[in-house]
Formats: C-alpha cells, structure tokens, sequence
C-alpha cells in the first residue's frame, strides 16, 4: 500500500500539470485555435488523467475522463463542431476535472456539485452508438480446484505476419505446455526446395496433443495474440470410452477421426490399474529371481540354453518395468510453476528481488514423486529467500545486482533425478549455525565439526528454532521435515554453500520408487541388501591396510587417506566385530560426502530388489530403510548406509 | 542476464507504475517519454521487449510499432501495446501495426509482467 501511496504523489503532481496543459488548450481552442495539435494536447492531458486514475481505482475521476476525452475526439475526428456552447461546457468541464482530482487527493472534500450534471452534459454529446468498455482481457489464472483433464489437439499454422508481429511459435507452445502435459509434432511436408524457400515465409505447421483441465477458452487465450496470424484449430477429443471387458472394447471403440491423424494419441487410465500393473511387475522380478536362483541350483551350467533364455527373461523383465514406470513418469513442469508462485509471495513478503530461473521443466519424474516433492520444494525456496538472499540493498553493498536468484533445476543424471535449488545470496552462516547447534545440545561443545558437518546441522530436529523463525519461513517445521521427506522418497539431499556467493541445495531422487538396485550381503550370518547407488567401491584389505584405534574401532588407510569402519554385525547385533581383514569392506560415501567403510562377511550377488516397506507394520528401524523378497523366497533388510554412519558417529539419526 | 524492457508512455505516473511492477519482477526497466524519444532510445539500446502507450505527443505508439518494425535492427522485437483503449477494434489496429500483443490500462502488475514472460520466453 505504502508503495502506491508514493505513486499517488507523483500522479497528483503530474494531475497538476496535465489540468494547467488542459486548461490552456483550451483557452487557446476558445481563442480560435482549433487545429489539431491544440485539441491533440487537451485530449492527451484528459487522457493520460484517466489512464492513471485507474490504477489508483478513482473510478469517479475515469468516468469523468473518460467522457470529457471522448468529446474531445469526437471534435478531434471533425464529427463534432467546436462551437462557443460545446467550449464553455469543456471549460467547466475542465474545472470539474480539477475538482475530481481535489476530492481524490484529499479525501473528505465535497466532490462537485456539479458534476453529475456536467457528465450528462458531455455524455449527450457522445456518439449514441459508443459503448464504454473498460473489462481486462481475461487471463488464465490456474484454479487450485481438480477438473477432470481432457486431451485436446491444437493445430497451428503461422502466417509470415506472426513472425513480424515479435511472436515466436515455441514461447506459444510453452504457454500452452504449462496447461498440462503436452507433446507436439511438427509436420514439414509443406517445405519447399531450398532455392525456392522465402526466408519470410513459415512452412511449417504443427500440432500439440495436450491433455488438461483447463477451457477450450484457456487455450483460446494463449493464442489470443496471434488471432488472425495463424490457421488455428481447438478440437477437445471425447473422453475415452467408459471401462469395459476387452472384449467390448474392440468393438466399442470409436475412433474419432481426428484421432487418426493425431501424433501420440494418449490414453487415460485409471491410477489403480497401473498400481495394479506395477505390482504385478515387481513380483515378475521377484519370480525372475527365484527362477534364476533354481535354475542355478539344479546345476545347469553357464553355457546352457537355459542360460540364455534366462538373461533374455531379465531383459525382458527390465524392460517391462521401465516401460511401467514411465506410464507414471510426469514432468516436473506443474511443479516449477507452482514454486514461481511461491517465490512472488516470499519475495513480496520480505521486500526482496528476486529473479526466479528454471530449468529442466520437462524432467520427468514419478507422478508420486511430484506430489510428494511440492511441500519440502516450497519450504527450501521459502528458506532461500527468506534466509539465502539478501536485502537489495546488502546486495548492493556487495556489488551484486539487486535483485537476487534462485534457480531451480532438474535434471537426469545416472539414474536418478536430480533437482537443485541455488541461490546468489549470502551462504550459510556456520558459526551461527554452529552456535545454535551447541546451544540446543545438539551438539558438544568442544565437537570439531568439518564445514559439510556443519552444514548438516541443519537437517537435525529440532534445530530449526524460534530465533531463526520468521513470519515467513518459519512454519515450525525445519530442514529436518524435509529430509525426512525426500528420505521417504528414497532420495538424498545435500548443501553446498560459499560466504556471500550462495547456497546449492541438491536433492538427489531415484527414478523408480519400487525397486532398486541392490548388492546382496550377509552381515553376522544375515542376508543383508546395500543399495549400490551408496557403494563407491568393494575392498579385500589386507591386514597393513587396518590399524585399529581404541578397543574396538578400527580404520582403513586407502590411497593416502584413513576411512573409518563400521561392522555391519556389531552395529546391527552387537555381535563381536571380526578381525576387520577377514571381512569385506563397502566403502560409501554419505549426503554429506564422507567416506566409510561398512565391514561385511560377504558379499553374495548384485541384482535388483523390490522394495517392500516395513514402516506401516515395525516404524522406524535406524539404519533399515526397507525390506525385500530374494529370489530364494527369503526376506533381506535393506540398509541405510546414511543412517548407519551417521549414528555410529554418535550423531542423532534421521530415521525414514 | 535480466529481460532488459523499453517502456515508452508520456505520463510519468505510468512510467513509474511501469519501471515498479517490472523492476520487482526481476526486469530490466529503461523508459522513454513519447513516441519520438522511445525509438531514439530503441536504436541507441538493446531491449528483449518494448511497451508502449498509444496517445502520445510528437509520435504515437502505433508510429513506435511502425518504426521498430521497418528499423534494421532487432525489428522482430515483442512489442506490447498498453492503453486505456480496449475492444475488437483496438485489438485489430493493434495487431495490424505489428503490435505483438496488448494489455490494457488500468493493469495489474502480475498481469503486465505474466503477458510480458510470455512473449519474451522469460522464466
């Protein structure tokens, strides 16, 4: 409010001047003067009156405007003749105008008395077939309300004209995108030879299959612009047909012509039945894997026949899984959008500038992924903002440009997804964080922390505290509710952070949330499964390698550099760990980008595993994750290396 | 690395509702005073964007279209007209010109800055 107050001052004064070039010209058209530069400035100065009243909602001033301009142009265009009777009624006009500016300025002052009468006066000199209009193009503003989406083709030819309008056919199609999920064709079979293309001309058309909720008027409102430049067809497809027995289907299925001719016709499936499938797909691996097993246990030796068909079944069920799963995979595009929402609020509440930057919207992600994903996204951007950048002003005094940015980004990356929020502002500030840290016992007092340590402080409970809330991103849930999330998720995120360059929040995610791939070990007699995303490498040390440190610890020296070890046996059992150099030794690395290595007595096979939760009956196991079904019929815990090494560090764990 | 906009309106309580609601929005704001002085400053700079009012002294804004669109430089530039005028026929002279879309005064600042993203491909 206080910043359109300001605005008032400066179209007041501005009000003074238009009224004083009003009133002159005026005079001047009383005197005579009815050329058209002289009815020009008065109609202007009613003019540029209006256009900016309306911004501070002096809807009076606008009507009064708004018929004393039209006047004016009428006298302006020759319609209406500039006689001594129409002049004196714009000169008392021109003072009530005066007066509507008085009243607004001041509130409390009488408005004309006249002005009423006046007003009627202008109005009956208008033109009688003149409609005032003064409706805002509507805009596409998304509901939060859920509409059954349906699937539309848009078809789109450019004439040469869009092109010189300054509209680009790919920003149109990205308006369009952000309605739902979209895949566009490009037919360019109209092309020319290349000697007698024009390079003016458009040859090219195109078309969009886009499935959302939005209206035939949403999309209509994209192309609003480019109305009149461009062939343009909106054709919403009937919904499929409702579910019926396959043997129906074949002969209840009409198919719409447009169909046809559609590039990627999509089909709308009911949620459950891909559930069902997925299901039905992570128990094939799981008989793939006990087949496996059985077929090696009756001895049939590599080079059988057998052999083969049963790497080909792998195949196949691989296959049939990643084709599964990109049935539920969506593009994180909804999800940015939502954020750039999330970054105008934060900005607009804690009076700083921010460039919000995307990338990577077309990522795709599992449809879980990207709902779970919405609320630990929103609080880490709140965080950026509200902690990560600084004040214009501090930026200023830094030398960075005033307003800050924060970008967020996704990506695929060795099999898994990668999103990242980076901010340009002041990094973490460690020994507050660190204080804090003490403070609340998190941690001990003489503890000597590495900076990533540090860093890690902050996804502890019960860090996030009542000095570090504000009214924004203070909501009494810290980074430790948003690990725990992205945990859930089976994903990891990590900080990187510099003084006064920024913060990069990485949030590393698996493609697949049901199954994994696993290396299969046996701790203390136990079949145990390491996610081999954590195993860095496997090593057989030999005794030199191992020096032991207190009665039980021990360390591994590797390439330079000691590693501690953790036995998978002792930390699980508490069983008697064994001599460290007759065990195999997972050397990991954690979020936080330390080393260790896990002790285990062997290590049996590497294959993919279902994952089965183990939550919703036994809660949190520190340092389980999950479950799974070997192929032997036998179950295995999956361990969370993460949680292992942080707790045997003797730091709290964030269990799943 | 931020959307550099030319505004171009002869009243300075637009101008400066302009130059905040962009400026907030993370663009670049440079404005000029009427038709005349926003194509000098057009062919002085580079700008990503051109909004323009339609009254104006000296040139008006359908003469700004006309002139960036025939001028040898970055003439395919988006153009967008703002103006307390609505209605078909505004929309039709506006896109005759080669106006490359069209928001209407009073605006709201999500509103201008939304239509401007929009054409000018801005995240």
């Amino acid at each position: 409010m206080s910043q359109l107050d300001s605005f008032k001052d400066t179209f007041f004064a501005e009000c003074e001047d238009l009224l004083e070039a009003l009133t002159e010209g005026l005079r001047s058209m009383t005197e005579g003067a009815t050329d058209s530069d002289t009815v020009n400035a008065v109609f202007r100065s009613a003019h540029s009156i209006k256009g900016a009243a309306g911004a501070f909602g002096f809807d009076e001033l606008v009507s009064f405007a708004h018929a004393f301009e039209t006047v004016l142009d009428e006298i302006r265009s020759g319609r209406l003749e500039p006689t001594p009777d129409t002049l004196r009624l714009l000169m008392r006009a021109g003072d009530v105008l005066a007066d509507l500016v008085e009243a607004a300025r001041t509130p409390g002052t009488q408005r004309p008395a006249s002005a009423d009468q006046i007003l009627a006066s202008l109005i009956e000199l208008h033109p009688k077939t003149e409609e005032v209009e003064f409706s805002f193009d509507a805009v596409a503003v998304p509901l939060a309300i859920e509409v059954p989406a349906e699937t539309y083709l848009v078809n789109f030819a450019p004439h040469a004209a869009l092109f010189q309008n300054g509209h680009e056919p790919e920003l149109l199609f990205s308006a369009l995108g952000d309605l739902g999920p979209m895949s566009v064709t490009c037919d360019s079979s109209a092309l020319p030879e290349f000697e007698a293309m024009n390079a003016d001309e458009c040859y090219l058309r195109w078309v969009a299959t886009l499935e959302t909720s939005a209206s035939t008027d949403a999309i209509a409102e994209v192309f609003a612009f480019v109305e009149g430049l461009c062939d343009l067809a909106i054709i919403r497809q009937e919904p499929e047909p409702a579910p019926a027995p396959i043997a129906v289907v074949a002969e209840a299925a009409p198919v719409q012509p447009t169909v046809r001719n559609a590039p990627n016709p999509t089909l709308r499936v009911d949620l459950d039945r891909v559930e069902r499938l997925i299901n039905s797909v992570g128990e094939l691996i799981i008989n793939q894997a006990s087949l496996s097993q059985k077929i090696v246990d009756s001895g049939a030796g590599q080079m059988t026949e057998v052999h083969a068909d049963l790497e080909d079944y792998k195949h196949l069920a691989r296959d049939i899984q990643e084709a599964v799963m990109a049935i539920r995979a969506q593009p994180v595009r909804p999800l940015f959008q939502r954020m750039s929402r999330i970054v105008r609020d934060a900005a607009d509440a804690t009076g700083k500038q921010i460039e919000f930057v995307t990338d990577g919207a077309s990522t795709e992600v599992d449809k879980t992924v990207v709902e779970k994903l919405a609320e630990p996204l929103t609080h880490m951007i709140r965080n950026a903002i509200d902690h990560g950048i600084e004040k214009p002003e501090d930026r200023i005094a830094k030398g960075k440009p005033a307003a800050g940015t924060v970008k967020l980004s996704a990506s695929h990356r060795s099999g898994s997804v990668l999103i990242e929020i980076t901010d340009d502002g002041a990094g973490l500030n460690r020994s507050r964080i660190l204080q804090t840290a003490i403070k609340k016992g998190l941690v001990a007092e003489n503890a000597k922390l590495t900076e990533a340590e540090i860093d890690n402080i902050l996804f502890m409970p019960g860090f996030s505290t009542a000095s570090a809330v504000t009214n924004l991103s203070g909501r009494g849930v810290g980074m430790d509710v948003v690990k725990t999330e992205i945990t859930a998720l089976g994903g990891r995120i990590s900080i990187t952070s510099k003084p006064d360059q920024g913060s990069v929040f990485t949030i590393a995610l698996p493609l697949t949330l049901a199954v994994l791939d696993g290396m299969i070990v046996t701790v203390d007699s136990q079949t145990m499964v390491v996610p081999i995303s954590a195993v860095v490498e496997t090593i057989r040390p030999s005794r030199g390698d191992i020096s032991q440190i207190g009665k039980r610890g021990h360390l591994l020296s590797i390439r330079g550099t000691f590693v501690p070890i953790i036995d998978l046996g002792n930390f699980f059992n508490n069983s008697t760990p064994a001599a460290p150099s007759d065990t195999i030794l997972l050397l990991v690395r954690t979020k936080s980008n330390e080393q260790c290595a896990l002790a285990v007595q062997d290590i049996t096979d590497q294959r993919q595993v279902v994952i089965k939760s183990l939550q919703g009956n036994y809660g949190d196991i520190p340092g389980i994750s999950a479950a799974t079904i070997l192929g032997n019929g036998q179950i295995a815990l999956i361990i969370d290396p993460d949680a292992i090494v942080a707790k045997s560090q003797g730091l709290p764990v964030n269990q799943n | 690395m931020s959307i550099s906009v030319l505004a171009i309106d002869d009243s300075r309580t637009i101008r400066a509702l302009v130059s905040q609601a962009l400026g907030n929005a993370g663009f670049k704001v440079t404005t000029a005073e009427d038709g005349v002085d926003g194509v000098a400053t057009f062919e002085k700079g580079t700008f990503d964007a051109v909004i323009t009012d339609i009254n104006m002294p000296r040139m008006d804004g359908f003469g700004v279209i006309e002139n960036i669109r025939k001028s040898g430089k970055n003439r395919r530039v988006p153009i967008l007209v703002l103006t307390t005028e609505s209605g078909q026929d505004l929309r039709t002279r506006a896109r005759n010109s080669g106006a490359t879309g069209w928001i209407v005064k009073p605006f709201v600042d999500e509103q201008l800055v939304s239509v401007l993203r929009r054409v000018t491909g801005a995240a």
